[in-house]
């Protein structure tokens, strides 16, 4: 097994199908009386949050605690961080304090790499900047097997903001390393250039949602990152939602089977219209679900064995 | 360190016949203990326990023709020894329907040796449900307990020493019936 799980690149086919059937696993725990597994008993899990995130650290948390890890949470704000300590002091302060994994978030791309080298536990990404989010990508996977019963073969769309996507490069490199078939889809400002070929070289390309929806088995909707977009990637919101908006007509064009995901939050009347997003072919809430049992498969296998 | 000469000291215990013998003698002690199996569920813990719980749920069926619930408990989760070796991949737990609470369990096993299995698997029960009873059926039993721990149902007592181990084959998983003793020369 893995020691980190920085980025979805670090996973190959058999280690990421050994967390989709461990995450299943653990998801049949979560229905019964008692949640809590002795399994992680006495390992401390650091929660470092340099970024706003509910979802994410939520469920990084109850998925510690589900394994009766002991787990510190630290947010930038309201810490030594904002009298200006570098990640690096923070690092070697929770390394003197006996982190047996560090579960990161932060703004710059490669941050969790950094941290890799300066602490003896495990580190997981999070996601940090536009660079990646391997959880989330793997509880996608989970959540499309779950639903469609098979990854190899899926095709999948990834539409929206690409550009400043953690959780589309992440999905592209998982998804292509179980054989799925990903079409990235969003207006040209918002796709660089050689994405695809850069992450993997089956990656499509499309400037045009609704020729691609009839052929899709999933639809993933992307938030449009309007935080980390200093210039205007489009003319106006109206635009984009016309353009790239999933809502029902659109959502009438994919195969009867088809799924809707969005990693959240949502920008409700922007890339998804509401009555998308909760409709029975919406996975989103399972997909929070889902990040428990995911999470839980990831520490446990990272930290359930010799250290 | 020497590496044992490939099956230099390895004796058969069970074939294949003793084997389907033993299973049968089980299946009728739980019948007996149980007083016909009423209200008993057979959890076997995997990997072996559970072709195994099976085996002893079919030929209850074909003795006495009750249709007792079968399920496994995986126990991965609940070991005292995790940190001792690399991760383990976890087996299915798959209760059977109506749950465990307020039967007789009867956990199924291939060997008995430490206990620590049990332990665990007692552990993991706990936080499944209440059963009223839980028993304990092995197809073997080697000895050298670690833990006040004992089985109510056992196939075959096979004393050994620490340096032996055990090997047993089933067809669903392993292509043939038969129990091995091996090892134990050169420590």
């Amino acid at each position: 097994m893995i020691k980190h799980l920085r980025s979805a690149a670090d996973l190959d086919a058999p280690t990421a199908t050994l967390i989709l059937d461990t995450a299943g696993e653990m998801a049949a725990l979560a229905g019964r009386e008692v949640k809590k597994l002795p399994t992680l008993r006495g390992r401390t899990v650091v929660n470092l949050f340099y970024e706003d995130s509910t979802r994410t650290r939520i469920s990084f948390e109850a998925a510690a605690k589900r394994l009766s890890a002991d787990v510190i949470n630290f947010s930038a704000k309201g810490s030594s961080v904002s009298k200006g300590e570098s990640l690096k002091d923070t690092a070697l302060t929770l390394q003197a304090m006996g982190a047996d994994a560090v579960v990161i978030r932060h703004p710059a791309s490669g941050a969790p790499h950094r941290l890799a080298a300066w602490v003896d536990g495990s580190v997981v990404n999070a996601g940090d900047g536009t660079h990646e989010h391997p959880t989330q990508a793997l509880l996608d996977a989970y959540t499309m097997r779950s639903r469609l019963g098979r990854l190899d073969g899926l095709r999948v769309a990834i539409v929206g903001d690409v550009l400043h996507s953690r959780v589309a490069r992440s999905n592209v490199l998982l998804l292509t390393t179980l054989g799925a078939q990903v079409t990235l889809v969003g207006p040209p400002t918002l796709i660089p250039v050689d994405i695809a070929a850069a992450l993997s070289p089956a990656t499509k390309v499309s400037y045009d949602l609704d020729s691609v929806l009839p052929d899709m088995d999933v639809v993933m909707m992307l938030r449009v990152q309007t935080e980390r977009m200093q210039d205007s990637y489009f003319p106006s919101a109206r635009e984009y939602s016309r353009r790239y908006g999933l809502d029902l007509a659109r959502m009438r064009k994919m195969p009867e089977h088809a799924i809707v995901m969005h990693p959240g939050p949502m920008n409700r009347g922007m890339e998804i219209t509401p009555e998308v997003a909760d409709s029975s072919r919406s996975t989103i809430v399972e997909q929070v679900a889902n990040g428990v049992s995911a999470r839980m498969a990831v520490l446990y296998l990272l930290l359930g064995g010799k250290a | 360190m020497a590496q044992p000469r490939a099956d230099a000291s390895s004796k058969i215990i069970l074939s294949a016949s003793d084997l389907h013998r033993v299973v049968d003698r089980i299946a009728h002690q739980i019948l007996e203990k149980t007083s016909g199996a009423t209200g008993t569920v057979l959890l076997g813990i995997p990997t072996r326990g559970v072709p195994l719980a099976e085996r002893l749920a079919a030929r209850i069926h074909a003795f006495e023709g009750i249709d007792i619930p079968v399920g496994s408990l995986d126990i991965t989760l609940y070991r005292d020894d995790l940190r001792l070796h690399a991760t383990r991949a976890l087996g299915k737990t798959e209760l059977p329907g109506g749950g465990i609470d307020g039967r007789r369990v009867v956990l199924v096993d291939d060997v008995l040796y430490s206990g620590r299995t049990v332990r665990a698997a007692l552990d993991a029960l706990n936080d499944e449900g209440r059963p009223s009873s839980v028993q304990l059926a092995v197809l073997v039993d080697r000895g050298h307990r670690q833990l006040p721990i004992r089985a109510d149902y056992v196939g075959k007592n096979i004393p050994t020493s620490l340096a032996e181990s055990v090997r047993v084959s089933l067809t669903e998983i392993d292509g043939l019936d038969e129990v091995k003793l091996t090892g134990g020369e050169d420590q």
